[in-house]
């Protein structure tokens, strides 16, 4: 089979949908995209004289930088828009944003917003491929398949590791994604948090469930840390910061209930102190700076694979 | 043609008041029922305009105890005229117009405008319910006494509850003095918060808050104490799920004055109809999973619930063309109020002279009017309806002025053929 013709979506819209295989040719294309990225050219012509949007009615420094890049090493032009300042927050709506940037012709859209299933919606009304660039607590599938490829790289596999899915579960897109892909892939997946972070049902998402971190941690291959908003810190949905980071802070103590050499991760930007310790974040397990790079190489290799189906005349 | 007189025949008739069932005509005579032979034909007067319903239904008219009708306010979204237009199509012939107007209905002369405004254009009977607090803000009672002098039906807060508990019992004490009817939203909002779908899988999956059963059911349990205290005539708007009937039915036994609706949406469809985030099925109570479904389906049945409401919503597209959690609560259902309902009867869940009592001579009861019943005397207001005529439901055909359907491009089953209004023709 042309591995061109492995992944025949239109849209990422989320890992949900998403089989086993065609995660994985995303995943071989982004190996591909990494050595791209190592060159001292660090420049393939597989979107030239594309365009571009990253849509953000989010901010976020960092995926909208990951995706800036990834377009421009594959040649597109690329713009970036801020919706948080901009005509949305005059009454346009959602529709009319999407109606308007789409008469623009361009050929990919990027999009983060703060409702869940907001992205589905624009992608109903526009022509061109979109991406979900996180959508409220719903999907974030760049993340996942970024987290994928560290793990993969790091363990020669995904299939039969336990990983440890820590902290607010309930408001994590980036949690809901990876426990999809993972799943395909044939991790075991467990999610420790206390039942005030996580969604109700979650049991039936084929994860298994620990209110503490010893028997979270115990036999993890990976420890993934997700971050907690300041705004929930505070008694309404944890007492306080200090009890959090008690109970739930990944400290050396704690990841010393994981396997020997377990490996953590964390989608960033990370409370220090909060969900995580310094010393943990920084040190010898930590996977965190990869991740990033990892991320344009997943970002690059999703824009080439929804590119391969864009039309061409 | 008010005192001409009118004979429906050949059709099979339902008096889901009495129960009876069976062939038989019906004499209509200056807009009132003058005659029901069961059986054989009546002796129809001289001159008497004749309605052939062979192979119809023949029942009282619809009583939609829950309706939102936009006006005064919301002229946009819906006018009586328009909503009654819906309703007659859909075989209602009186509607009980929601208070959530804007301004709200808390002062009599609201009501009288209402009242003028359905008399001048609208061609069903609509009965006002008044706001059961000042500006429907939950803090102070309206003035139950002249308002209902005014004409007022009922006293309601329409999608709100009222959370505060002394707030409550001082109404339901007030109300039963003078034989008033709160009929309350019961939907505790701190207990909502930023949820906006049923609280499970589902909603977890789509990324979206949860509500729970519980914020229904701690307001219905706290109304019911207050019944209790103080002895006043309380209809729970809404009921969706289990936990609620449960509370329900211990009332029931212990002899409170207390009734209960549901809304058409809860009867027919679940959480899973949402699918990818479809806003027009975004509705308060939410839509909750199919064993609760089935479950209030079966209350229903059983008679612990009394009334179906069509919960008619209006909204437009700016409210509806929006991310899930951001757009409002709220669906059309009028028009489709009968073929929704008839849904159940097809699929055996309940049997069609019972879901008809549920949306005739029950509320009829609840609310103390004469309509409602194939009876001598009563209110000529009838429908006949096919019970088996298919059809896609397409929402540009509706006739409200909104079309957020939460049935588009649905199979429906059972039509309207022609509605009656104190014996005058206003659809078919």
């Amino acid at each position: 089979m042309n591995a061109r013709t492995a992944f025949n979506q239109k849209h990422l819209l989320g890992i949900e949908g998403l089989n086993h295989l065609e995660i994985g040719h995303l995943l071989d294309m982004a190996e591909d995209a990494i050595d791209v990225s190592r060159q001292v050219e660090k420049k393939k012509a597989t979107l030239r004289g594309r365009t571009q949007i990253n849509l953000f009615f989010e901010a976020s420094t960092r995926t909208q930088a990951s995706f800036e890049l990834a377009g421009k090493r594959l040649g597109a032009d690329v713009m970036n828009m801020s919706v948080g300042n901009s005509s949305v927050k005059k009454g346009e709506t959602l529709i009319d944003t999407a109606t308007t940037l789409n008469a623009m012709r361009p050929d990919i859209i990027v999009v983060r917003h703060h409702a869940a299933g907001a992205v589905h919606l624009l992608a109903q009304k526009v022509e061109c491929s979109v991406v979900n660039a996180g959508d409220g607590a719903h999907e974030h599938p760049t993340q996942a398949l970024l987290d994928a490829l560290t793990i993969r790289r790091n363990k020669g596999r995904i299939e039969g590791l336990v990983v440890a899915i820590c902290g607010d579960i309930l408001h994590s897109r980036v949690a809901r994604s990876n426990i999809i892909l993972l799943n395909a892939l044939g991790a075991r997946v467990r999610v420790v948090a206390p039942t005030s972070l996580l969604p109700p049902g979650i049991d039936r998402f084929g994860v298994e469930v620990r209110r503490d971190m010893r028997e979270g941690l115990k036999d993890a291959d990976i420890v993934m840390m997700l971050r907690l908003q300041r705004e929930r810190m505070n008694g309404s949905f944890v007492p306080s910061v200090k009890e959090y980071f008690r109970y739930y802070g990944l400290d050396q103590e704690k990841l010393g209930f994981a396997k020997a050499d377990a490996l953590v991760m964390h989608p960033g930007p990370m409370n220090r102190g909060v969900e995580i310790a310094t010393d943990v974040a920084d040190g010898a397990q930590s996977l965190i700076r990869e991740q990033v790079e990892m991320g344009v190489a997943v970002r690059m290799a999703v824009l080439e694979a929804l590119a391969s189906h864009l039309p061409n005349r | 043609m008010k005192d001409r007189s009118l004979v429906i025949a050949g059709a099979r008739m339902i008096d889901p008041a009495s129960g009876r069932e069976g062939h038989g005509a019906v004499l209509v005579r200056d807009g009132r029922i003058a005659d029901v032979a069961w059986g054989a034909a009546p002796d129809a007067p001289e001159g008497a305009e004749r309605i052939d319903g062979t192979g119809l239904v023949l029942s009282p008219g619809l009583i939609d105890m829950h309706a939102f009708a936009g006006e005064p306010g919301a002229e946009h979204r819906e006018t009586l005229k328009s909503a009654s237009e819906a309703a007659a199509a859909g075989g209602v012939t009186t509607l009980v117009a929601m208070p959530q107007t804007n301004p709200p209905v808390d002062d009599p002369a609201i009501v009288d405008f209402i009242r003028r405004r359905a008399r001048d254009t609208a061609i069903v009977n609509v009965l006002p319910a008044a706001a059961l607090t000042k500006g429907r803000a939950g803090q102070e009672m309206t003035e139950f006494g002249l308002l209902r002098e005014a004409g007022a039906i009922a006293f309601s807060d329409g999608d709100r509850s009222v959370t505060n508990a002394m707030v409550m019992r001082r109404a339901l004490t007030y109300a039963r003095d003078i034989g008033g009817l709160i009929v309350h939203h019961v939907e505790d909002p701190d207990l909502v918060g930023p949820g906006v779908m049923n609280e499970g899988e589902r909603a977890s999956r789509l990324g979206l808050h949860g509500i729970p059963h519980a914020a229904e059911t701690v307001v219905l349990e706290r109304d019911i104490r207050l019944v209790g205290l103080t002895g006043a005539r309380y209809h729970a708007a809404k009921i969706s799920c289990t936990e609620s009937l449960d509370v329900l039915r211990r009332a029931r036994a212990a002899g409170l004055p207390i009734t209960a609706g549901v809304s058409i949406n809860s009867l027919t469809l679940n959480e899973n109809d949402i699918g990818d985030y479809r806003t027009f099925l975004k509705v308060a109570p939410p839509l909750r999973a199919e064993d609760e479904r089935l479950a209030v389906v079966a209350a229903l049945s059983e008679g612990l619930i009394d009334v179906v409401v069509s919960d008619h919503d209006p909204q437009d597209v700016e409210t509806k063309r929006l991310p899930f959690a951001e757009a409002e609560n709220g669906a059309v259902g009028l028009e489709t109020l009968l073929s929704a309902g008839l849904r159940l009867v097809e699929a055996g869940q309940i049997a069609l002279p019972r879901l008809l009592a549920a949306m005739t001579s029950a509320p009829a009861a609840i609310l103390g009017i004469e309509a409602g019943r194939l009876a001598v005397g009563a209110p000529a207001d009838l429908i006949l309806f096919d019970p088996d005529e298919p059809y896609v439901l397409d929402k540009a055909d509706l006739r409200s002025r909104a079309k957020n359907t939460p049935f588009d491009e649905a199979r429906l089953q059972g039509r309207v053929k022609k509605t009656l209004v104190a014996g005058r023709v206003v659809h078919g």
